[in-house]
This record gives structure tokens, sequence and C-alpha cells, in this order.
């Protein structure tokens, strides 16, 4: 266990884990953009800066991220001193700057009092900040078919070349995790259009309900050993054969019962 | 020739005195620079044409053998350079066509060919000894020391100088201990720029039980202006692979990689051809010396990105990843390649490490100051008379390194600011000449050690334009990865071209100075932690210069194109119509003979005008 204080107060927490996690448990409200539970902490949109020092670090403080560093003892956590607003507002106001129309961007903006960036704003920004979780959520589940392309300024997502990726398998998990919701994607019938490449949805044998694609069918069953024809069935039908069958199991107990 | 593996130290000791016997068949060497700066200006052809010649005219004692290709000599101003040894005779800016002159006159005759010797611009001295130049006498060469007098990547020019004694001497005497312990008494201190201690960072990866241990040298110089490590690993890269052996033995590793920037292909070649031969020699791959000591060194070739000089990206791109640094909460000794405990160094630190073991950390110690011990080499360059390649002993002045070795500013224009550091670092103004060049006085300075780059410049520079070319150069080498340095920079950068353009207001300074504290506590790496440098070491020495921008919207330098105008000087201009020729907008009117104007509203300001008129009647205002 190791022992530290944040905000004023004596706290445990679990070697190993980030001071992030300890933070939102007590319950005190930090944004954080570019973080995941899912995912490996990143460091990247810096919001969740705090300040830490130590009474053996005569007076020398530090500004960390607080969802790479590491818990230790005796260390003292301040998540909202001034110089960390201040640093918060302006990475906000340089966000804004960036996707001066997302309005996910805006309303956190707006907490800070900001309503307009107070820097040049991007005239074609794309609402994309940046946060690098779709690639690395698309890293998680093993494709890899996204990254972060150019450096620097000119920095964006992009799948290799421009080219509709080869290795997407069209899972959404990307899109769907995006907090500033800029990965587009169509879905009509048993279509579905990501990252410019096409997919046929599979259609469930019994029910008719549209499921996952074909392809994380066959990506799935190749990663985990499940037979492809598992994925015939929607997740509702599974459920339901699940459920008979714990009804079957329950039935039969009941006899069993009986009998003795 | 057959090459035999090297058995035994004494083995090593024979091969020395037969390569030394080798080195005497030639009483006279001729040494031709292929350095950098001497290639760029023509060295091949040079050396070319030596070879050609030597062949056709056969000078008794001194045949093609007794000519070497050497890496940089330093003095790159002067380039391409020949020199004659022991007597070191030095020819300066040789051309194909002295070549001949050279052979005739002075190897055959024992003559010098005068008018090739370096005569200084001011003093109007002629120099027979190429020591006795000031650019040469005021230095002291350690990790340089072979740099011009061996043949670029010859082992056995490299062992005929003393080359992998040390090596030898720490496998068979020291044990790993007792080599940090030399390295940790000399006080060697990182070169790349942090000025960690190389001794402290090698006992911390050595008392890690985790195993395999690696070592790293940081080959990825990417300073505009830089060029000290590519002058290394070219002319002397033995002297890096002995010091990367030698730390391997230390910390107990037997994998090494060097991290070279894809744009040194001839450090690349040389290193390459510089492992093989150490390992035919058996000076590094099994069993070095015929001891049970292993160690293999990889290239590893990057794409360029300056940040990959950052430890954490430099290790990523090895490992074949993105090259983006990761928070260093845990240090990269701990875990670095592959997660693995690493050492990393920087291609000078390494070219040191050799001399310490073999003349001791007490002798290094005494060299330089008392907490930056030793030398350190930069590349001098910009506005200086004599730029090139230079190592001095810590505690050295700036003024003693641009006015004694690098003879002052070019066309006698009065001293402005010396850069130090790469393009994070900072700007200090004449005020600060006597500073000594330590570690510790040039940060509190508000610049930094770096790497060894060093930018003078004159009168005519504008800071804020100094500051805007490295603040653009950051914005397109970081890797964009945190908040704070991608938009941060970008949108300090645009302040900086706003002040240039006479558009800024003085709100816009203090806008600046926030922008930049917050960049400075908020970044990741850093490249993004020292990024608002070229401002704020900038704003802090040159103040009135920023304010003549905003307040006046005059450029005092002359150099931000918006706040300029190109003016004829009447009395000076004697009609010869040269700056209407050149003018590409016909901006320019006036007749032969009669004094000339320029329309404003068509003038351009692209300073073609400026460049052309001899008469100095074209003034900026």
């Amino acid at each position: 266990m190791v022992h530290l204080t944040i905000n004023g107060t004596r706290v445990q927490a679990t070697e190993g884990e980030m001071l992030l996690t300890v933070i939102r448990r007590m319950g005190i409200d930090i944004p954080a953009l570019c973080h995941h539970e899912a995912v490996e902490p990143f460091g990247a949109c810096r919001l969740c800066l705090v300040e830490i020092t130590k009474d053996s670090w005569n007076g020398w403080k530090g500004y960390v991220t607080s969802c790479l560093y590491p818990v230790e003892n005796d260390l003292i956590v301040n998540t909202h001193a001034d110089k960390v607003i201040e640093a918060r507002k302006t990475l906000i106001d340089l966000q804004l700057a960036r996707c001066p129309n997302s309005p996910e961007i805006q309303q956190l903006a707006a907490q800070f009092g900001i309503n307009r960036t107070s820097y040049e704003p991007k005239v074609d920004g794309d609402n994309c900040i940046l946060c690098g979780l779709c690639t690395r959520i698309c890293d998680q589940m093993g494709f890899a078919a996204i990254s972060t392309v150019e450096r620097g300024h000119g920095r964006r997502i992009a799948p290799p070349l421009d080219q509709p990726p080869p290795d997407c398998v069209g899972c959404l998990a990307c899109a769907l995790n995006c907090p500033t919701h800029v990965i587009p994607f169509t879905q009509a019938g048993d279509r579905r259009t990501i990252w410019e490449k096409d997919f046929e949805l599979i259609t469930c044998s019994r029910c008719g309900r549209k499921t996952i694609t074909r392809e994380f069918a066959t990506a799935l069953s190749k990663m985990r050993g499940i037979p492809e024809s598992y994925f015939e069935l929607c997740d509702a039908c599974h459920r339901e054969d699940t459920a008979q069958g714990m009804g079957r199991i329950a039935a039969w107990s009941r006899r069993e019962e009986k009998a003795s | 020739m057959a090459i035999t593996r090297i058995a035994s130290p004494k083995a090593l000791d024979k091969l020395r005195t037969e390569c030394q016997k080798e080195q005497q068949k030639h009483p006279r060497k001729l040494m031709v620079c292929c350095g950098p700066g001497c290639l760029a200006n023509g060295a091949a052809e040079i050396v070319s044409e030596f070879k050609a010649q030597l062949k056709k005219k056969r000078i008794k004692g001194f045949d093609v053998e007794a000519m070497k290709e050497t890496g940089c000599h330093g003095f790159c101003e002067q380039g391409p350079l020949v020199v004659v040894e022991p007597q070191g005779t030095f020819y300066t800016r040789v051309k194909k066509k002295d070549v001949e002159r050279i052979v005739e006159e002075t190897l055959r005759n024992n003559k010098i060919v005068d008018n090739l010797l370096y005569t200084h611009p001011i003093e109007k001295k002629t120099y027979r000894d190429y020591r006795e130049i000031p650019f040469y006498k005021h230095q002291k060469r350690i990790a340089l020391r072979n740099l011009g007098h061996i043949n670029q990547c010859d082992v056995r020019d490299y062992i005929a100088t003393g080359g992998y004694q040390a090596l030898a001497k720490a496998l068979t005497t020291l044990s790993p201990t007792e080599v940090i312990e030399q390295v940790k008494t000399s006080g060697l201190r990182g070169r790349g720029g942090g000025g960690f201690s190389t001794g402290r960072k090698w006992e911390s990866c050595a008392r890690l039980a985790e195993r395999p241990h690696y070592v790293i040298c940081n080959g990825d110089e990417g300073d505009p202006g830089a060029f000290m490590d590519r002058a290394i690993m070219e002319g002397d890269p033995h002297s890096v692979l002995e010091g990367m052996a030698i730390c391997a033995y230390a910390v107990d590793s037997s994998e090494g990689y060097i991290y070279v920037r894809e744009e040194y292909p001839l450090a690349v070649q040389f290193l390459q051809e510089a492992i093989r031969e150490a390992e035919a020699y058996g000076l590094l791959g099994d069993n070095i010396l015929g001891t049970d000591f292993s160690f293999h060194i990889k290239i590893s070739r990057g794409g360029g990105a300056f940040v990959c000089g950052e430890s954490s990206a430099l290790m990523r791109s090895v490992a074949g990843e993105v090259g983006e640094p990761r928070a260093k909460y845990i240090r990269s000794v701990q875990k670095g390649l592959f997660d693995k405990p690493t050492v990393l160094n920087n291609v000078e630190s390494f070219a040191n490490i050799p001399v310490i073991i073999e003349r001791g950390g007490k002798w290094y110690a005494r060299i330089g100051t008392e907490k930056s011990t030793g030398t350190k080499a930069f590349s001098l360059v910009g506005k200086v008379v004599n730029s090139g390649l230079i190592e001095v002993p810590m505690g050295t002045t700036l003024r003693q390194i641009v006015f004694d070795i690098g003879g002052g500013i070019r066309d006698n224009r009065p001293f402005k600011a010396v850069q130090t550091g790469g393009p994070s670092g900072g700007c200090l103004p004449e005020s600060k000449l006597d500073l000594s060049v330590d570690f510790d006085t040039l940060t509190k300075a508000g610049s930094m050690m770096g790497s060894g780059g060093m930018i003078v410049m004159d009168e005519g520079t504008c800071v804020v334009d100094v500051a805007k070319y490295f603040l653009k150069f950051l914005v397109e080498e970081s890797c964009g990865k945190c908040t704070p340095c991608r938009e941060g920079l970008y949108q300090l950068y645009l302040l900086a071209v706003k002040i240039s353009e006479g558009l800024a207001t003085e709100s816009d300074l203090g806008k600046m100075e926030q922008l930049s504290a917050v960049i400075i506590d908020a970044s990741l790496c850093g490249l993004g932690k020292s990024g608002p440098n070229p401002f704020l070491s900038t704003i802090q020495y040159f103040r009135d210069e920023y304010l003549a921008h905003i307040r006046d919207k005059r450029c005092p330098a002359g150099v931000c194109k918006a706040l300029i105008t190109y003016e004829v000087d009447a009395q000076a201009c004697d009609g010869c119509m040269a700056c209407i020729r050149a003018c590409a907008v016909n901006a320019i009117t006036g007749k032969k003979g009669e004094v000339h104007v320029i329309d404003q509203a068509k003038c351009n300001k692209c300073g073609a005008c400026f460049a052309v008129c001899n008469r100095h009647a074209i003034k900026v205002a």
C-alpha cells in the first residue's frame, strides 16, 4: 500500500496505480481527453496535469500528467493549484484554436470561462484533437489498421498511404471511442463503410438482425480460436440459447432433487 | 592482407608495433581532409588528382600509401585542406590545379608553396605550421584527437595511434566497477546536451539485475549547423566503437546499437566498415581480444527526425516503432530499449571514454572546470571569420571562442549575439561574452550547452527573425504528440510572425511569455520543454529590438521584409543600371548615368538591388 496526500486528504493507493485513477476514485473532477481505461496511458492532451511535491523536496514543485505518474509514498498532490489551472486553461484554449467548431471542446472550454479562443483559430479544422485514442484502441484490438502520420503541427490520423486500410475489419472501435466524434462511418442494410472501406454485415441466421462484419468475425475466430460458425447468430440469439440451456439444467436438477 | 584475429592484449601490442612500423616507412605524410566541409568543396577531386600525380611523378620515399584521406581537420572555412605532416605545412583552399605544384615543390623539392599557406586576414601574417595558427593554438583536442591525422576508417591507423589499448586495459586489468569508478572520477557529463554524469548513468544500469542490458550511441545529431558528431563518426569511427565496448564491459551488455540519421550516408558507411573490420580483428563481436567478453554492435538508421535525438523517442525508433517520446517518470536507464535497462550516450561522450580509461579519470578531471570537466567540441558557424570544428577545455569563455579561435566577426562588423545549444538553446549578447562555457553557466544565462552548435550573429541579424526561424524549425520537428508543444509552439510562431510583420501589440509579448511558461510546464519531453527558448532568450536580452518592431514598426537590423524599404542614396548612385537589371519586378527606373529611383508600390523587397550594388548606394530604411 502506498500513502499519499491529495488536495489535503491522506489516501491509500495500490502500488503501480496511476495518480489519475486515485484522483478520480476520490471523486475529484479533472479533465482528461486522451485517457481511456481500455488502453495504456498516453499523456498527449496534458489536461490531467497536477502539481506534486514532497516534504523532502525543499519546496521544489513538479508538474506531471497524473495519467502517467505512478503513486509514490509521501507524495503531496494538488490537482487545482493556480499554476495547474492556468496551464489547463491555456491547453483548452489551444485545443479550441485547433478545433473551433467541436461542440465537445467548446463545452469544455466554457467550463473554463473561454467562449472564443484567444489564439489564431484553424480555418480548415476537422475537430480531431489528436488524442490518439482511435489508433491506440485499434492497436489494442490487434489490428493496427490506422496510425498517426506526419509530425508537428501537420500530424493527423490516417490509414496507410491514405488508402482504404487493408487491416481494418470495420469493428468501429475507433469511431465509437472518438471523444470529438470525427471519424465518419455509414451503415445501411447489410453494408457498413468506414475509412472508405466497404464491409458486409453478417445477418443472424435465426432472427435476421445485422451483427458484426464478416472480416471482424474471421479475425475474431482466428485470434480467439472461436469457430466461425459461432458468428452466424447474433448476440441476442446466443443469449437466448444460453438462457434456454440454463433453463434445461435447472429443470433437470429439480427432477434429480425430486427423485432423491 | 590476410587478417588474423587478435587473440590477446599482447597480440594487440604486437600489432600496434607492426602498424607503427608501417607508418614509419613514410617519414612524411600527406593528409587530405575529407570532412563534410572539404568534401563539399571538392576534396574528392583533389584526392584522385593526388593519386594520379603521385603515380605519374614517382617521388622517392613517397607513394600513394603516404597519402591519407582524413576526417575533418577542423578549419572548414579554409577548405579544402591539405596538410603535410610532421612539418604541419598547411595548404588552404586547395584546387585541383594546385595539386601538381604541391607534389613537385613540396613533396619532391621540400619547398613550401607560399601562396597556398594560411594568411591571417587581419594580422596579414602567414603561417608555415598550422599548430601556430590562432584557430588551432587555443584548442585542446580529446574527442577529436584523431580527426585529420588518421585515415577515416582504417583500423590499423587507429591501432598505430594507440587505439583499442584502453579496451585491452579495461578487459584485462580493471573490473567493471573499476571502469565505472574511472568514468565517475573523470566527471564526464553527457555531451549530447543533457549533461548528466556518464559514470552515474553507467552505475545505475550496471546495478540493475534485469537482463539483457543494452548500450546505445546517439548519433542523431539534428541541430541546424552542428556537425561535431558527424565529423567523429566519419573521421574516427573506431573511437566510438571502442568507447561503446568499454561501456558494454562496464554495464555487462553484449548488444549495442548506433543510431545514425539517414542524412549521414558517409557516417553510416564508415561505421559499417569500421564494425566489420573491428569484428575481423577480434576487437568486437565474440570473445573480444581472446577474453570471454562479447559485444556486438548494430547500426540503426533513423529517418532524420529531430525528436528522435530524445532518448525515449530514439529507443522507440530503434525498436521499429514511431519515434515519439514517452513520459520519463521511469528513466530510460531502467526501462529503455525493449523496456530493458539501457545506457544511451552521445557520440562525443563515447569518443572521450578510451582516453579517460587510458590516462585515468583524475587526469581528465583536471581539464575544464570543477563541475564541467574535460573538453567540448563545437561547430563554430555563422558570421564568424573562422568557421569550423573546434574543441576547447570547458571554462573557455565565449569571447575566446568567438574572437581568439573564431577570429571575430566577418567584415569587422559589430558582434551581436552567439546562439548556443541548437534550436532550443538561446542567444547570448555581448554582455555575456565573458561567461565561461560550461553546462551550468550557460543554463543559468538562459541558454544551454546543447550538443555543441554555436552560431555567431552580427548586427545584420534580427533577433525576431532568429526566434521565428528556430520556432518554425521546432514546429516542424515536434512529433506532434502532446498539445502544448504541437499547438503551443505553433501559436508562438504565429505571434513571432505577427511581430515581424509589424502587426503585434505589446500585449502580444505578454501573451507569448505566458504561453511559453505553460509550454515549459506542460510539455511531455525535452523538445517541448525547451521549445520556447528561442523566444525567451531573445526577449530576455533584446527586448528593445522586439519593441522597435511593435511600437515603431521598424526592424533595426533591416531584415524583416514587411518593415523595411529599399531606397537609392542619390549621393552614392552613379547610374550604372545594375540594380535595374537585377530587379525582377521592374520597380527601379532611371537612365544610364542618372540617379535611379525605386517605386515603393512595385518593390517586393527581394533585396536583389541591395546585393548587386557595389557602390553601396541602395540603403535599407
